[in-house]
């Protein structure tokens, strides 16, 4: 699963989700669910600034895997992953644990179809070397 | 005596309740920062604190940036 899929399954499972950006530790975008590169790159901007701050709270080695942060006028949610991240709006007083299960989700469809390659690959060079044993 | 003192003390703790319960009910929610951690600790900051501020600051800007 692509990433776009995987963001094309989450805004139909979750109806609370307004806009969700994957990216990943360098700030490349992914995929996202705004058709606007600006807010796409708002979005992602935001998420790694939340991260970032919110770390700051915490001594090193310490790292942040998830966090909303909660306004009158709707929620922000960023999940980390490793070197991937997902963040995504929300309008107010969302279900959170909800929101957090389907973006983890999310993250996971994302990142299933690279290791998925990875291991054919590996599995085919094996093949081979045994074939030539 | 007695019992007229018990009953108007169980009105006024019903009073009490009461409100408590309506203010919660209708009462706007406090906007707040939940952060979870890799050792599985978890923080929230309420709205007073500069820690939450910090945060609602780029979360408000996010939402304004997604929202048309």
């Amino acid at each position: 699963m692509d990433a776009a899929q995987a963001l094309a399954d989450l805004t139909e499972i979750s109806s609370q989700i307004e806009a969700a950006v994957l990216f990943d530790a360098s700030g490349a975008i992914d995929g996202s669910t705004l058709a606007d590169a600006d807010s796409t790159s708002a979005l992602a901007t935001a998420a790694a600034e939340l991260l970032d701050r919110a770390a700051a709270f915490r001594t090193a080695g310490v790292e942040v895997t998830q966090l909303e942060v909660s306004t009158h006028e709707g929620s922000v949610f960023v999940v980390a992953d490793g070197p991937r991240r997902i963040a995504a709006t929300t309008r107010a007083e969302p279900t959170v644990g909800l929101v957090f299960y389907d973006l983890k989700s999310c993250l996971r469809g994302a990142s299933a179809a690279e290791p998925a390659k990875s291991r054919r690959r590996r599995r085919t060079n094996g093949e081979a070397a045994d074939g030539e044993a | 005596m007695k019992r007229k003192f018990l009953t108007l003390l169980g009105l006024a703790a019903g009073v009490f309740a009461g409100g408590a319960l309506y203010r919660r009910a209708t009462g706007r929610r406090r906007e707040r920062a939940d952060v979870y951690f890799d050792d599985g600790s978890m923080v929230s900051f309420v709205d007073d604190s500069p820690e939450a501020e910090a945060l609602l600051d780029v979360a408000r800007a996010a939402l304004a940036a997604v929202r048309p």
